[in-house]
């Protein structure tokens, strides 16, 4: 039975959420791995809801804003880019394969592309396993 | 025991001390839970004896107010037994609530903190294999020692909490008020706050505390750790680069840190609202970063290692996380 | 068939410790293990840290003498950065230092030691605790001892802007410095302070001194040990609390060695057993040799009376008066009655409060260079300081980036580890005879040895009826053959 990555992708509304409208819109065949939510904009992603997906069972999160300068609220997408590095930095201390969480920028045209990126992180998701946190955890309240 | 007076135990886990240093510092408060209370088990105190707790029926405890995290099985089989015998149980102190300090090895693997403290360091015996185990025989003796976990817990996460009172420790001032709290409620005098709650702090965020002054925006275009430069005393410290976790951070210890010329490092955790003390830090510098550009942010963040031990400096128990889950 | 009594819990390092007393068939005692059952791991954590974080890491070591950890730590990173400090920074370390040793020894002496001594060893021990001791000297001296924990405490907040899990150390100095209003607020205090220390030797000559089954269980009793000792000293070898020379003198005298910080791990060395998780220092030229006593021992003690055995004089002059009047007490300098520690805290007081006076006239003391911005970062630091309850060594390497890659402690109350456990054993095996079965004096008699050594948890003791939480069960032929409470 090949292991299933179960991926949330956080999608901002105005051009990735959009974008991955596309692909579907255009029959184009990709990877079901991953979960969408649609938030506004990708500066609405709180480190936290990263975070919680992981602790939830996520195996991996995938994060979606418009390209830098195209951002719908002129600048939120930049909020996102300034918190990623500290957010990889701290999935590294508590030992997250980088791979496991991941950034792009996707415009509302980029419906293909959009496609590539799931099958790409859903290969590489798959290569790790599934994510340890969430049995680990239970694990350890379950026993000494 | 008289019947009119609360029957109350202070018990410690994997802790420094520092929380019943606290609660002592109370002075001539001391003797007024003194006067209203038997205190059955306080080992750095008095002469009340497990056996005492263990004699109790469930409930026999008013209150049982324990300090300290989780790190091994004595720890555990105390916190089990304070909450069985306690109608209202406290989480005291940083550790008990977050994990605290000591939940900073959860980010090592417990092999090498044995191998760092027994096997591999400048002073130990040369050629030293010996390692502390769970059972020594010896000369026909057996000897006993509690197992030291894979990883530190905070309280909450083996045993059903009432309240918590934050800091490293609560200031005297927070741990009188707390105190009060809950006698005033155990005796009727007063509501009881809601379970859960955090008791004896601030609503408020240390900022709103804080009396340096801060600017319309915060803009940084590097940080600085605490030594690489001579600060401005008045103005706010992450203005000026310098890392502090006062915005995501609980206020009521009087903010003697920032005052002191020294950042915050959000020992009374997490702000009124705030779920991920770390998260919220996270997203509190990166805030403040001047750049809209990913390689020169990668550049910036350089002048900032570490920020792991920043972010969950007392909380890495408490976040989401946990822990380390390297393989 | 071996009986068993095991005493747990008792109050030691981080609260928990706990003592198996094996008796042989005829109910002498055969072998005694004082276990600590608690490891942290502070060592393996404060890796990947920014050194200049540790000061304010280490504190949570130990809540009651976290001042010390600070200390300690803030020289080891000032090593790390090329040792560069400013020097007005020293001398408000020292300063602050002096107030945190005198509010601890206070509350070990007042809360802690004066009960087994104003109301007797073997006194009922729903009395013999600070209330007791209040009752019997008058409600006056209680609220001289909180006001002057107090005001020591006060002046530490004062100067370094907090007391409790201190913050204030920087490299290349410290955070802030001492106005000149600040230090007239504190002027006074200070004052009192030493009023408070010749108060308190006074009371010890009424009470101790005056009692001569005191002075007998003092130089006569079994609380003795032939083992060597540690301290730190200056270039006269008189004590010196925060910075000097460790020296080792061996217990008739003569000097085993001396050593600056950073020679410190070719000097002393630690054994494991696996029955307990604290470490067993001892001098590393000599080797392991088991705990025995002897002029040969590799074993030593890190106290309060091992610092006076090791210095030839005080820094200061009433403090040499001190020193004096109690080492012909005892019949000589150096002294192995390990009582005699009490004692020998308060002549520390004296010291420490009139170096607080010499820096409150010092001109420089509320200047404003209080800091040097490091140039260098050289990779390593070794910073040894006296806790009030033993020599405490933290050593540090880092990077170029000054991000901690290693750290050793030993803690002051480690180094006394062995010396803990003989003389455990050899008051146990005086005190428990043969067919006679332990009661609630013998207890507390077991006790004050290891309560002599100012283990670090004691300091927080007043005001409480308090005494340790004892239970002792007697097992024979593998079965509950009596229980021994120490009640309220």
């Amino acid at each position: 039975m090949t292991f299933q990555p179960k991926i949330v992708g956080f999608l901002c509304n105005w051009c990735s959420y959009t974008g991955a409208d596309l692909a579907g819109t255009s029959r184009i065949h990709y990877a079901p791995n991953v979960r969408i939510i649609r938030v506004m904009c990708s500066a609405r992603i709180d480190p936290t809801f990263v975070l919680k997906a992981l602790h939830d069972g996520a195996d991996g999160v995938l994060i979606c804003g418009c390209h830098p300068g195209d951002c719908h609220y002129s600048e939120g997408n930049y909020k996102m880019m300034r918190r990623y590095p500290l957010l990889k930095s701290l999935l590294a201390d508590y030992g997250i394969e980088q791979e496991r969480v991941r950034l792009e920028w996707v415009s509302a045209s980029e419906g293909q592309r959009f496609a590539d990126i799931v099958n790409d992180m859903t290969e590489r998701v798959r290569a790790l396993g599934p994510s340890p946190v969430k049995a680990a955890l239970e694990a350890d309240l379950a026993e000494r | 025991m008289a019947d009119d007076k609360l029957q109350i135990a202070i018990y410690w886990g994997a802790a420094c001390g520092g929380c019943d240093v606290s609660i002592l510092d109370t002075d001539e408060f001391i003797l007024c839970i003194d006067a209203a209370a038997d205190i059955l088990l306080w080992p750095i105190a008095t002469d009340g004896k497990y056996k005492d707790i263990e004699a109790l029926a469930d409930g026999g405890l008013d209150v049982a107010i324990m300090s300290g995290a989780v790190r091994n099985s004595e720890n555990e089989r105390m916190a089990h037994l304070l909450r069985q015998k306690s109608k209202v149980f406290v989480a005291y102190g940083s550790c008990a609530y977050m994990g605290g300090i000591p939940s900073l090895a959860n980010l090592v693997p417990r092999e090498e903190i044995i191998a760092r403290a027994y096997l591999n360091n400048a002073s130990l015996e040369p050629g030293n294999t010996t390692v502390p185990r769970l059972r020594t025989s010896l000369n026909g003796y057996d000897l006993e020692l509690p197992e030291f976990y894979a990883r530190v817990y905070k309280l909450d996460q083996v045993v059903d909490v009432d309240y918590y009172v934050p800091g490293c420790p609560p200031q005297p001032g927070q741990a009188q008020a707390a105190i009060t709290a809950l006698v005033q409620a155990l005796t009727g005098q007063a509501e009881a706050p809601p379970k859960g709650s955090v008791v004896g702090a601030s609503e408020r965020a240390l900022c709103d505390d804080c009396k340096r002054t801060k600017a319309e925006e915060k803009k940084v275009k590097r940080f600085y750790r605490p030594w690489q430069i001579m600060q401005d005393p008045e103005a706010c410290l992450m203005e000026q680069g310098i890392l502090c976790a006062g915005s995501a951070t609980r206020s009521g210890c009087g903010v003697r840190c920032p005052d002191s010329g020294i950042p915050c490092r959000g020992c009374y955790g997490p702000a009124p609202g705030v779920v991920d003390q770390g998260a919220k830090l996270l997203s509190a510098v990166a805030s403040i970063i001047d750049s809209k550009d990913a390689d020169e942010i990668d550049e910036i963040l350089l002048t900032l290692p570490d920020f792991t031990s920043f972010a969950n400096r007392y909380s890495v128990a408490a976040s989401p996380l946990q822990r380390s889950h390297r393989r | 068939m071996t009986t068993q009594i095991s005493i747990d819990p008792i109050t030691r390092l981080e609260g928990h410790g706990k003592i198996d007393i094996f008796l042989d068939d005829d109910g002498a005692v055969e072998d005694t293990f004082f276990q600590i059952p608690e490891l942290r791991g502070f060592e393996r954590f404060v890796v990947g840290r920014p050194i200049e974080e540790l000061p304010r890491i280490v504190t949570r070591i130990c809540g009651v003498c976290p001042a010390s950890h600070h200390m300690a730590s803030a020289k080891a990173v000032d090593g790390c950065f090329g040792g560069e400090v400013a020097p007005l920074a020293h001398k408000l370390r020292d300063m602050y230092y002096q107030a945190h040793f005198i509010h601890s020894h206070i509350a070990h002496f007042y809360a802690l030691a004066a009960p087994d001594f104003v109301l007797g060893p073997d006194a009922d021990p729903a009395t013999r605790n600070v209330l007791g001791v209040v009752h019997k000297v008058g409600l006056e001296i209680g609220g001289a001892v909180i006001g002057s924990r107090s005001k020591a405490q006060e002046i530490q907040r004062i100067i370094g802007g907090r007391n409790t899990q201190d913050i204030w150390c920087l490299p290349g100095g410290v955070a802030k410095g001492l106005k000149p209003e600040e230090l007239e607020q504190i002027r006074p205090w200070i004052d009192e302070l030493y009023d408070f220390t010749q108060f308190s030797l006074q009371l010890f000559r009424d009470v101790v001194l005056g009692n001569a089954g005191y002075v007998d269980l003092i130089v006569n009793g079994p609380y003795t040990l032939d083992v060597h000792n540690m301290g730190v000293v200056d270039e006269n070898n008189a004590p010196n609390f925060y910075d000097g020379t460790v020296r080792v003198v061996d217990y008739e005298g003569a000097e085993i060695c001396r050593y600056k910080a950073e020679e410190y791990a070719d000097f002393v060395a630690e054994h494991v057993e696996s029955w307990t998780y604290l470490k067993f220092p001892y001098l590393k030229k000599r080797g392991w040799n088991g705990f025995v006593e002897g002029i040969d021992t590799s074993l030593y003690c890190a106290t309060p009376l091992a610092r006076l055995n090791v210095a030839d004089r005080m820094a200061t002059p009433k403090a040499q008066e001190a020193f004096e009047e109690m080492f012909t007490t005892l019949g000589g300098h150096p002294s192995r009655a390990l009582l005699a520690n009490h004692w020998a805290r308060l002549v520390e007081m004296v010291q420490n409060a009139e170096t607080l006076k010499r820096y409150c006239d010092d001109p420089e003391i509320t200047g404003t260079e209080v800091r040097v911005v490091p140039q260098q970062v050289t990779g390593e630091g070794v910073g040894i300081v006296e806790a009030m309850r033993g020599t405490l060594t933290h050593h540090y390497t880092c990077d170029e980036r000054a991000i901690c890659t290693s750290a050793n402690l030993i803690v002051g109350t480690t180094n006394n580890n062995a010396p803990i456990q003989m003389v455990t054993k050899k008051v146990a095996s005086t005190l428990i005879k043969p067919g006679k079965e332990p009661d609630q004096g013998i207890l507390n008699m077991i006790e004050m040895a290891f309560r002599a050594f100012d283990p670090c948890y004691s300091c927080a003791t007043h005001s409480l009826p308090g005494q340790m939480p004892l239970q002792v069960d007697v097992f024979k032929g593998g079965g509950l053959y009596r229980e021994f409470r120490r009640c309220c």
